[in-house]
């Protein structure tokens, strides 16, 4: 017998399965192709420091930053997941990040 | 009235994520994954800051400028890179109950994660004949701690790999299959994230 509450769970069961599964394996081919190609772009930079003078890190640093996000985001589902899961992984990142660059301030790193 | 218990409990508490009854309602053993990937963070962020003040502390002829084979690292990059893509379609297939396909893309994302290794030991050994030893320069020391650490994190993720796809095919995984395929897709993903900043920022950003 079918009940309300039956329909229920698998609605909820179908819902969970895709907002925890993510993509489909054709999206995360795009991904992955996306990733290669940000890739092949920072190598390539990396070759062209002169004409790009002073915009070059800026541009490799965030480059670094899309390609960090991207995997984290959809290769390991912080997108989908529970907000929860980047809670425990931020706590973590942002007091790494801080502690570190008060320590390179420290050691005037930033001086040149 | 049975059906409906029965609907209740697949939906409360042993869903395909493994999440018994636990009061936030996630799985611990995912909660506790991202809180080790997050302690991870502090043990990276050490060493990378560490080269990053140290890259400048060496002699003349043995720093990054006549060391590094931009094309040949990017090309281990491009391996790990794809590793993950290989890792994900095992997470995927793992969520499909899918176990034959499970073990090929754990099988491959292991052999993937065997060819970047080797790479980076073939690195290794060519820097050392060129002369830069651990103790060279604080420069030699805190690369070769900063790779090395990382290169035993992708030995350890080959290992649980491997012993995973071992797991499957005696059908001993304990608890959700998807969930513990799922937790060594972090570990996996993460090594390739923290690789993604030591690329780019030991790598290709110059001295």
């Amino acid at each position: 017998m079918t009940t309300a509450t039956d329909t229920h769970a698998d609605s909820h069961s179908d819902a969970h399965e895709a907002e925890s599964h993510g993509l489909s394996d054709g999206g995360y081919i795009k991904i992955a192709i996306f990733l290669a190609v940000v890739t092949a772009i920072e190598v390539a930079l990396s070759y062209t420091k002169e004409p790009l003078g002073a915009a070059f890190l800026p541009l490799l640093l965030l480059l670094m930053g899309v390609k960090f996000f991207a995997v984290l985001y959809y290769f390991m589902h912080l997108k989908f997941d529970s907000r929860l899961f980047s809670l425990m992984f931020y706590m973590g990142l942002v007091l790494a990040v801080g502690c570190y660059i008060a320590f390179l301030t420290t050691m005037h790193f930033f001086n040149g | 009235m049975a059906d409906t218990a029965i609907a209740h409990d697949a939906h409360a508490g042993h869903d395909d994520h493994g999440a018994h009854h636990t009061s936030t309602g996630l799985s611990n053993n995912k909660l506790a994954m991202w809180m080790f990937l997050g302690s991870e963070c502090l043990l990276f962020g050490g060493l990378i800051s560490t080269y990053m003040l140290y890259r400048g502390r060496h002699s003349e002829n043995l720093g990054p400028d006549q060391l590094w084979d931009i094309p040949f690292t990017s090309a281990s990059s491009f391996v790990l890179l794809m590793s993950s893509l290989t890792m994900v379609l095992a997470v995927s297939s793992a969520h499909r109950r899918d176990d034959r396909n499970t073990k090929v893309w754990l099988s491959v994302t292991a052999l993937l994660g065997a060819l970047f290794v080797a790479g980076q030991v073939y690195e290794f050994t060519v820097f050392y004949r060129e002369g830069l030893g651990f103790t060279t320069s604080l420069f030699s020391s805190s690369f070769y701690t900063l790779t090395g650490f990382h290169g035993v994190h992708v030995t350890v993720g080959i290992i649980m790999l491997m012993s995973l796809v071992g797991m499957i095919s005696k059908n001993r995984v304990p608890g959700s299959k998807a969930e513990t395929v799922e937790l060594f897709g972090l570990y996996w993903h993460f090594v390739d994230v923290v690789w993604i900043l030591i690329f780019t920022l030991v790598y290709l950003i110059p001295a």
